[in-house]
Order: structure tokens, then C-alpha cells, then sequence
């Protein structure tokens, strides 16, 4: 296989249906794993399930079991806070056991509280200071431009991360490179830990200031599916210019109780907040800890 | 009086060769700049490899974090700057990208030191070894001259790991030859002595080197190490000049707090205690001025050097 083939051959390109699962199968991992840590972040994690769901397990090029592999798709959060999300969309993925959730921030396990590479292989740099992800992104798309290889790099931001100047540095950058390999995903939850983002600091319009920083802006439902897929195609085919997915999303999505509560951006539920989540989810505390425990493989 | 002649050349024109040399043989080495091209002699290589080259602009975080992204493809990253800046502005990336992960990105640090100049307090770096020496998983080098400049960045291609260069604007006296080694994490001994030792980094090394002779022409033999590598330290080199000369003075272009005196006053205390002393930048931000007067205001020179040495000698006696 020539490098294009092996490139394609690590996509996973799951029908609809099956990623409308997976997304749901990730918000119960990341409410289980809440709880029995009893620490975390919950509103932000919810939020993201489904763009990154499209991103691991249809857009990107991975090889779980090799993460370094030098032809993988670069994908990165880098509001690193999320990481009950971003451990759950790996564990999902294969690139390490599912139960390993289950030791999420805890001092024998390999899942700290912010994304540290040398823990958790597969993430590409250590993450959670906000505002330093889409550069890291800018450079491996300038790797790729360099090499002729078609990689593409996926970015996930936090809209209250926008806040930080290093981003708008790193738009700068994007555009003046012309990396059209490179998009970025902004979960537009519009919640930030002191209150709704209008409210501590406001960062709107967004879309007019990627396009006016020479970006292309799609504005999507950041919690449909068949929406993402469009946009992320969509923004593939854009030529000569990056990216940004504007993606329009429910703080704490898929748990009717908390969804738009900005307190519940740093805070886990209880088992019982979880149990009952989870039932909305169509599963159980119990039931969904199990599974884990047992790697995914029983129900 | 001292009886050495120098050649003068600059660390920065070692920085900008050393990446050509790189360069010719390494293709994955790329360089990239915050606006200072010719200034950190990077134009050396930009004008050979113009698509290995990135100009990053007035952007220091960015430009941090995008030299770590092009670290995950198999690429070797430089960038530089001025140090005020990208230390300074970018501590935020160095520590949690770039050391954290830890990423594989080699970081000039230009204009360093008191010796920049007339440009004043705000472009004079003298805090940036402190700050480093702090954050784990770095290499720190601070080379003497154009020569060890040269080898130093050679030597960081080889370290798997983010590496600190420090150099400087202004020539400064030549004290290693082609055919000196350049180790990392070795000290270099300059000159043999038995009644106290001077541990230079950077410049200093000279003002050492004339502050020997000067002792020498009174009959007092100072020996004098090239501390070219702040991290990791060559404790054994420290701990057995303070056991055999049984004094230290420390010699930096640097604030007295964090930098290279504070590093071999810890290994000093912890391994073989002896009277110490240091010659740095006093606890004072910088200042205008030309950098032989700058030199001369702050104390960096071999008078002072020797000042220390003659007090650290009544000290041993008492």
C-alpha cells in the first residue's frame, strides 16, 4: 500500500446510525466515570460527545494500537479540561481498555485530570491551559504541507478558550499558511465556568472574526450528526484556506437536568444524579459500570 | 595583567552556522523566527532552505506551539527569538506544551545578557536561566563563544527532548578552538588551579580566564570551568573543585537568584561546603548604555572576579 492507501485504510467511516450509538455510548461512559471518580468536568464533556465522535470515528485516520504512526491525521482537544470526553472517545476507540476509565484522576491510574501524553498515549501534546491547541494544530498542518501528505488535522476548542490572544495569534497563522488541511471545531456551548461566555467576556461574533482573519465558518448543530459530516466534507473540499466548525451546542447535552446550568461546568454528579442520567440514556449506574469494568465486552 | 589576546566573534553568528551545518546534513531540521531574522542570523538559513524556513511574526506562543506541532511528524524544530520574548512572553507553551508532553523543540534564546545594549532593560534577558532551570525535561546550554555556539546547537539536534540555547548580541572573546569537545553536561576546564575556582557560564568565561592570569601575576592559581551546561549539571566537576580549591566564585550574566550561582551553591551545600561567592547581576533590572560600560557598571568583569577571589581566600584562612 502506498501512503494514500494506508492513510485511508485507517479511517473507520461508520455509517449514521452506528455513530449516533457510539456518541450516545461515549455521554454514558463520561457520566459513569464522573461519578465514580467524584471529580471532573461535566457540562463541557456532554457538549462535545457528538462532534468528537464524528471526528474519531469517521473523519480521522488513526491506528489506536500504533498512536504514533507516522501517517495518522493529527486530532487534539485543546480545552483539555473535557477529559471525561476525551478519555471516553479513546477508550471507545481502542487505545486503551475500558476499564481503565475507571481510574480517571485517581493516583494509580494513567488518566489524569488534564491530557498528559506521557500517561496517556495517543494524545499528541499535553493539554489545559486553554489557548495553546491550535498552534500546536497550525504546526503539524505545516508538517504535512511540507511533506506533500495528505493528512488532516483536527482541532477542538472550548468558545470560552477563545478569550485567550494566543488563539487569535494561532488564526493568524492558519490563514497566512493557507492550511487548508487544518479544521477546527469550537464547541459553542456558550457557558463558561463564571457564567454564560456574553456574560464574563463576550466572544461573538465568531463568525465574522475567523472570516475576517481569512478562515471559512460553518455554523452546524453541533449535536447532529449528519449535519457534522456534511460540514467536516464540506470543509475538506475548501481550497487555499482553513476551516473553523462554529459547532452550536447544549452545555451538560443529553442530561435534561443541568443542560445550560453553567455550574455545572467543573463539577461531577453523584451516583444517584448519574443513575438517573443514565436512565435517560437508556442504561443504569450500575448496569453502564459493569460494562466498563468489563472492557465493553458484556452489557 | 592578562596576557591573552582574543579573536571576537559573536554567539549568534555560531546559533546561525551551527543550523547551517545542521541543515546540510539533517533534512528534518527546520527553523523558525519571531520577526528577527537577520538579528538571530537565521538568514543563514533561510536563504538556503526557504521551504524549511517559517516566519512566524510577532506571535511568541503561537509560534512555541507551532514548532511542537511540527515536532509530532518527525520534524526538529528550532525557533528563536530575542529570549525576553520567547521565554518571557511564551512561559505559558514552554511549560505545559513543550515540557509537559515533553516535545522534541530546540529554543534559541538571542540578545541574552546585560551585553545587549543600548536597547535597555526591556530586551536584556537575565532571568530566563532561572525560569528554565525551573521547568522540568530541559536541556539548558549557555556556550562561551562563537565556537561552542557552533557545536552546541549540533549537539542539541542529538538530545531527544526540548533543549535551552542562550547566546548574545555582541562579540565576545573567542576562548574554545574548532578542535575543542563540546560535551553536554560536562563542565570544561579552562584553567588548572589549586587555591580557589571561578565557574563561568557564557561570556563570563573570558572575564574567568582574564582574572586567572591577573591572580596568577600575585602567585594565586585560580581554576577556572566552563559551565556550558546549566541542566543537567555537572555536579561531580563542582563538587570536586570545592573539595580540592576549597573556595567558589560564580561568574554569570544573569540575575544572582535562580541562575547559574544558585544551581552550584545547591550541589555546594549538599556535597562538599566551602566559602562561596558570586558575580551576577545584583537583584537590578537592566539598563542603556554601551556593553563594555554596562559591563563595567554591573561588576561583570575580571576585577571583580579577582575582588572575590582575594576576599574568598582571607575567608578560607579564618
Amino acid at each position: 500500500m502506498n501512503v494514500q492507501e494506508r492513510w485511508v485504510a485507517g479511517r473507520l467511516n461508520f455509517p449514521l446510525p452506528v455513530l449516533e450509538e457510539i456518541a450516545c455510548d461515549i455521554r454514558r461512559d463520561i457520566l459513569t466515570l464522573l461519578a465514580h471518580a467524584g471529580t471532573g468536568h461535566t457540562g463541557g464533556s456532554l457538549s462535545g460527545a457528538d462532534f468528537l465522535t464524528a471526528i474519531l470515528f469517521h473523519e480521522a485516520t488513526v491506528d489506536p494500537f500504533t498512536p504514533t504512526w507516522k501517517d495518522r491525521d493529527f486530532w487534539h482537544v485543546s480545552h483539555g479540561h473535557v477529559t471525561p470526553l476525551i478519555y471516553s472517545a479513546m477508550g471507545e476507540r481502542g487505545y486503551f481498555p475500558l476499564r481503565d476509565l475507571l481510574s480517571f484522576r485517581t493516583i494509580h491510574g494513567h488518566l489524569q485530570g488534564h491530557p498528559s501524553v506521557k500517561d496517556t498515549p495517543g494524545l499528541e501534546v499535553s493539554a489545559g491551559s486553554l489557548g495553546q491547541g491550535l498552534s500546536v494544530a497550525v504546526g503539524a498542518a505545516l508538517a504535512a504541507k511540507m511533506d506533500r501528505h495528505p493528512r488532516r488535522c483536527f482541532v477542538c476548542m472550548g468558545d470560552g478558550e477563545q478569550q485567550e490572544g494566543s488563539v487569535w495569534e494561532a488564526a493568524m497563522s492558519a490563514a497566512h499558511y493557507k492550511l487548508d488541511n487544518l479544521t477546527a471545531v469550537i464547541d459553542v456551548n456558550r457557558m463558561q465556568i463564571d457564567g454564560p461566555t456574553s456574560e464574563v467576556l463576550g466572544v461573538e461574533p465568531l463568525d465574522e472574526k475567523y472570516r475576517a482573519f481569512g478562515w471559512e465558518v460553518f455554523v452546524v448543530d453541533g449535536h447532529d450528526l449528519a449535519a457534522l459530516l456534511d460540514a467536516f466534507t464540506e470543509a475538506k473540499n475548501v481550497k487555499g484556506k482553513p476551516s473553523v466548525l462554529l459547532a452550536q451546542t447544549v452545555m451538560g447535552k443529553g442530561w435534561p437536568e443541568i443542560e445550560d446550568n453553567f455550574t455545572w461546568h467543573g463539577k461531577p454528579p453523584t451516583i444517584e444524579q448519574a443513575d438517573r442520567a443514565l436512565q435517560g440514556l437508556g442504561a443504569n449506574y450500575g448496569g453502564w459500570w459493569a460494562r466498563l469494568e468489563a472492557n465493553g465486552l458484556k452489557p | 595583567m592578562s596576557r591573552r589576546t582574543f579573536e571576537w566573534r559573536t554567539t549568534r553568528e555560531g546559533w546561525g552556522r551551527g543550523l547551517v551545518d545542521l541543515g546540510e546534513r539533517h533534512e528534518d531540521v527546520v527553523v523558525l523566527v519571531g520577526d528577527n531574522t537577520t538579528s538571530t542570523q537565521v538568514h543563514l538559513f533561510a536563504d538556503r532552505w526557504p521551504e524549511r524556513f517559517f516566519q512566524m511574526g510577532i506571535a511568541e506562543q503561537n509560534m512555541v506551539n507551532v514548532a511542537a506541532g511540527l515536532s509530532r511528524f518527525g520534524k526538529v524544530p528550532f525557533y528563536v527569538t530575542y529570549s525576553a520574548f520567547g521565554i518571557g512572553r511564551a512561559l505559558d507553551q514552554l511549560r505545559v506544551t513543550i515540557g509537559y508532553t515533553p516535545c522534541n523543540v530546540k529554543i534559541g534564546g538571542g540578545h541574552s545578557g546585560i551585553s545587549v545594549g543600548p536597547d535597555g532593560a526591556t530586551h536584556q534577558m537575565l532571568e530566563d536561566l532561572a525560569i528554565m532551570r525551573a521547568l522540568p525535561n530541559f536541556t539548558i546550554l549557555v556556550p562561551a563563544d562563537f565556537e561552542q555556539t557552533r557545536k552546541a546547537v549540533q549537539a542539541a539536534y542529538f538530545i531527544d527532548g526540548p533543549v535551552y540555547i542562550r547566546f548574545g548580541r555582541e562579540q565576545v572573546p573567542c576562548v574554545t578552538g574548532p578542535d575543542d569537545i563540546f560535551e553536554v553536561g560536562k563542565a570544561q576546564l579552562m584553567a588548572e588551579g589549586s587555591d580557589c575556582t571561578c565557574i563561568a557560564t557564557g561570556q563570563m568565561v573570558s572575564e574567568a580566564l582574564i582574572a586567572h592570569d591577573q591572580l596568577a601575576d600575585e602567585g594565586i592559581w585560580l581554576r577556572v570551568l566552563n559551565m556550558h551546561t546549566i541542566k543537567p549539571l555537572d555536579e561531580p566537576a563542582i563538587a570536586c573543585a570545592a573539595r580540592e580549591t576549597g573556595a567558589i566564585v560564580t561568574a554569570e550574566e544573569h540575575q544572582i537568584y535562580g541562575g547559574l550561582g544558585s544551581a552550584v551553591a545547591q550541589v555546594v551545600a549538599e556535597h562538599a561546603p566551602v566559602p562561596m561567592d558570586y558575580v551576577a547581576i545584583m537583584d537590578h533590572y537592566g539598563a542603556s548604555g554601551q556593553p563594555e560600560e554596562l559591563l563595567d557598571k554591573f561588576g561583570l568583569r575580571a576585577s571583580t572576579i579577582v575582588g572575590k577571589v582575594k576576599r574568598l581566600l582571607e575567608r578560607k584562612k579564618n
